[in-house]
């Protein structure tokens, strides 16, 4: 069985084919790019899977269980999880107090102890934050381990939303675009992460313009135009494929 | 300075020193009697700056809760007999319940159309004890008796006194605790990002009911105690003003800041007694010194001090 | 069916004031997001001012039109001293300085003229007219005639007129009418101008049934804001739509119900309504873009 299958999604905004009949799966373990030009749909498609969107037509299943109509807080459970391309920050706390929220569903949660600070709850929550601290330092956010969401560079923040995908603790990590904005050196660091994650069995969608990363660390490829599947395949493939050379890479070559 | 106003230790014992201090600047009965309301004030604030300031949910229906834990207490006693702690946590009950009812579909509002409807929430409640006269004495109002706590009446200012500021201090340990644990990171998240906290798995609506009703508890409990201290309560405390004036304090002080609360709920109920020698032109300033402090200080009077030391200090160092 | 119609024509009135209020509350929000607490201010600064020069021996006319003028001269002053410096701010902060400049504005009133009550005679005297059974003071008419009056010049000005257009353009887009030119600074000017114009008509129009005094304008702003809020805010129509709602069940649940819960019906229906429209009657649909 495939992590995650989608079959012929559609969502259109008034009138406008946003998906058209859209399938394809993603195996577990794999990295799996898609790519396409600006305004082919693949941020669409990750407000469809996350279900911040409801499909007009077609379904996505998650390891088996439809997601159509389940609230994004219940899918984070099931363990999906995702980054925004333009940033879900939260610029009222603490970098650290960021990725914290993203451990939400693995801390004690519970309102009386933490009304009353009790001893047990305060220190599961210290564990957390060091956990969290530790999170911060694989993304390469060392040095922000003390700072103020607000007051970090977007390139951090970038990561910084990483780090709080990841202390979810998800089985599918979604990535819109994280090496946008980003320097060469700074997109080579972001390979790494994204590498290491794959590594520890955690299945990587990447939306990503820079080729360079998608090509070097893909092991799935999807490309969508207008909405609809352009090509399929492994980097080789996809790079083969004339229709994607037309539609995009040809204009970066 | 700056340190000693976040280190959580620091603040609630600088808050106890202040609170402990003050009466001896105290000439009369009188200054026991402001100061009283201005600490119930305070833990009203420090309540609803949970939902404002942390939450990012505005109410302009609070003093309606607060007015609904007062007649709680008044009807509890006077009418039914009851021991005065059990009226107040039965008012609490109720209060709570009913604000767990509402919060669900009110919140799901946003900005000026939940400002709207705390606010006719608010009007309706307070219409109601104004009509139903046969319950809340109508206009006129009810009288209620003193607070007998076993055998201990608190007859005096002085007593209320102690008793509210030590209140004041559980009340602000507590939000403190709230605000800084999973619970609270999950409620500033739904304010400072919404989606981006759905996504890692908080409910974030669950969080703004659960603030709304917390805060609207806190002010029916601080209602029952204003009935038993004042002895007199009349359907003006569940006014629009009342509301207006408890969500001023929040933001003047500083939102989300829990000792800002405190510092704005104290000066704006100390503010009326300064300018009562104006007579007439006391509306007028206080209405300027309103727009003043949020044209010059949009934080908020504590946020915008602890900037300004803060900037102060880097700038020696 | 007098009865009723009697109702009718008291919720009419009341009713036409507020969608002139709601008015004022939509005009200023699409030109600037902010809610101005202080809308009810301009109703009763309007009045006060038209009865004190009424009661001086100033013709009716002119002192309505002085009226006008000083309203718009608070008005315009509001927004360069208190909204203009906050532009940035949240809108909670901004709220609380609308209210501040309420409060500012009754207490002002207060030491300007007194407590008191100030009356202004009817503009076509007391005798009733008679329709079907129910009578119709010629106050009434003239209350709902100039609303009709102004609706229609606002929809005028906001349709025909380039700077009117220009005004809608920038409510809908901030940066696009920055960019063609238009001057947001102005349009948030005239704005309060306008608003402050309407609220002074609807104030002295109003005066001759309701009397009025300094705080006349807490009610009547907290109506508005409910036409506004209840059409959907920012939309001119829906306020207009919103206040005869208002004012119109007002009326009817005063007579049917019980006076003493005739504010609370006007609530219970706004609230109901945003149950189960968030955006009100006509309000856009917010989408939240990730």
């Amino acid at each position: 069985m495939s992590m995650l299958e989608v079959e012929g999604l559609s969502k259109e905004f008034g009138g406008v084919h946003a998906i058209e009949d859209l399938s394809f799966r993603v195996e577990e373990g794999h990295i799996h790019s898609i790519i396409g030009p600006n305004g082919a749909g693949k941020t669409t498609l990750f407000n469809l899977i996350t279900g911040i969107y409801t499909p007009s037509a077609g379904q996505v299943r998650f390891d088996g269980r439809p997601i159509g109509g389940v609230a994004p807080s219940r899918l984070a459970a099931w363990g999906l999880s995702r980054t925004f391309q333009n940033l879900q920050v939260f610029f009222n706390m603490s970098a650290i107090e960021n990725v914290m929220v993203g451990a939400h569903l693995h801390v004690d949660r519970r309102f009386w102890p933490s009304l009353l600070r009790l001893p047990g709850s305060v220190r599961r929550d210290r564990a957390c934050r060091r956990q969290c601290a530790d999170l911060m330092e694989f993304v390469g956010l060392g040095p922000y381990v003390r700072a103020e969401a607000s007051s970090m560079p977007y390139g951090a923040l970038k990561r910084l939303e990483i780090a709080r995908a990841l202390a979810a603790q998800p089985k599918l990590l979604l990535l819109d675009e994280p090496a946008a904005g980003l320097n060469a050196t700074e997109s080579r660091e972001i390979d790494q992460v994204i590498k290491k994650v794959a590594a520890q069995g955690i299945t990587v969608i990447l939306v990503e313009h820079d080729m360079k990363m998608v090509m070097g660390i893909s092991d799935h490829i999807l490309a969508l135009d207008y909405g609809r599947k352009l090509a399929e395949g492994n980097p080789a493939q996809v790079r083969a494929n004339p229709e994607v050379v037309a539609a995009y890479l040809g204009a970066q070559c | 300075m700056a340190k000693l106003m976040n280190a959580r230790s620091g603040g609630l014992a600088l808050l106890a020193l202040v609170m402990a201090v003050s009466p001896l600047g105290f000439t009369n009965a009188y200054y026991y009697d402001v100061a009283v309301g201005a600490l119930f004030n305070a833990m009203i604030c420090v309540g609803l700056n949970l939902l404002i300031g942390y939450g990012g949910q505005i109410s302009l229906g609070h003093g309606a809760f607060f007015a609904l834990g007062a007649y709680a207490s008044a009807i509890g006693t006077s009418r039914w007999g009851l021991p005065p702690l059990a009226a107040l946590g039965g008012g609490a009950v109720l209060v709570g319940l009913l604000a767990f009812v509402l919060a669900r579909p009110i919140l799901r509002l946003k900005g000026h159309y939940l400002a709207m409807a705390t606010l006719g929430i608010g009007m309706i409640i307070y219409i109601v004890l104004k009509t139903e006269a046969q319950w809340t004495g109508g206009p006129d109002g009810m009288g209620v008796d003193p607070l007998a706590l076993g055998g201990f009446v608190l007859a005096t200012d002085r007593h209320w006194y102690w008793l509210a500021a030590m209140l004041l201090l559980v009340v602000v340990w507590l939000a403190l605790n709230l605000v800084e644990s999973p619970v609270g990171r999950a409620l500033r998240a739904g304010h400072g990002a919404q989606i981006g906290a759905e996504v890692v798995g908080v409910d974030t609506s669950h969080y703004k009911v659960l603030m709304f009703v917390v805060s609207a508890v806190v002010a029916s409990m601080v209602g029952s105690l204003f009935a038993h201290k004042n002895g007199f309560i009349t359907p003006d405390i569940a006014g629009f003003h009342r509301s207006i004036e408890l969500v001023t304090m929040v933001v003047l002080g500083g939102m989300a800041s829990i000792y800002g609360s405190v510092l704005g709920a104290v000066l704006l109920t100390l503010l009326p007694q300064v300018l009562a020698g104006f007579d007439d032109y006391e509306a007028m300033i206080f209405g300027a010194i309103m727009m003043g402090t949020m044209i010059f200080l949009p934080k908020g009077l504590l946020p915008s001090l602890i900037t300004q030391i803060r900037k102060r200090a880097g700038g020696r160092s | 069916m007098a009865e009723l119609l009697q109702y009718l024509f008291a919720g009419l009135t009341s009713g036409a004031i507020y969608a002139l209020a709601g008015l004022g509350f939509a005009i200023i929000y699409n030109a600037s997001h902010v809610i101005n607490f202080a809308q009810g201010e301009f109703i009763m600064i309007g009045g006060m001012t038209t009865a004190t020069l009424a009661a001086a021996g100033v013709p009716v006319p002119l002192a309505a039109l002085a009226a006008m003028a000083v309203t718009m001269l608070v008005g315009v002053a509001l927004e360069k001293f208190a909204i203009e410096p906050a532009r940035d701010s949240d809108v909670v902060t901004i709220i609380i300085i609308t209210i501040g400049a309420s409060i500012f504005l009754r207490g002002a009133a207060q030491v300007v003229w007194d407590k008191e009550f100030h009356a202004l005679a009817p503009f076509s005297g007391e005798t009733p007219i008679r329709v079907l059974g129910a009578t119709l003071m010629p106050q009434s008419l003239w209350v709902v005639g100039v609303a009709m009056a102004m609706i229609a010049g606002l929809w005028w000005f906001f349709n025909r007129t380039l700077f009117g257009k220009a005004m809608l353009a920038t409510s809908f887009n901030r940066l696009a009418a920055q960019l063609m030119g238009i001057g947001v600074k102005k349009v948030l000017l005239v704005s309060f101008a306008l608003s402050a114009a309407l609220g002074a008509v609807g104030g002295i129009v109003v005066t001759p049934i309701a009397f009025t005094n300094y705080e006349a304008g807490i009610m009547l702003g907290l109506k508005g804001f409910s036409a506004a809020v209840l059409g959907g805010l920012g939309n001119g129509m829906g306020a207009v739509v919103g206040g005869l709602i208002v004012g119109i069940a007002e009326a009817l649940g005063a007579g049917y119900v019980s006076s003493a819960y005739k504010d609370a019906i006007a609530f219970v229906i706004i609230l109901v309504v945003l149950f189960f429209m968030p955006n009100g009657l006509f309000g856009k649909k917010g989408v939240d873009r990730v």
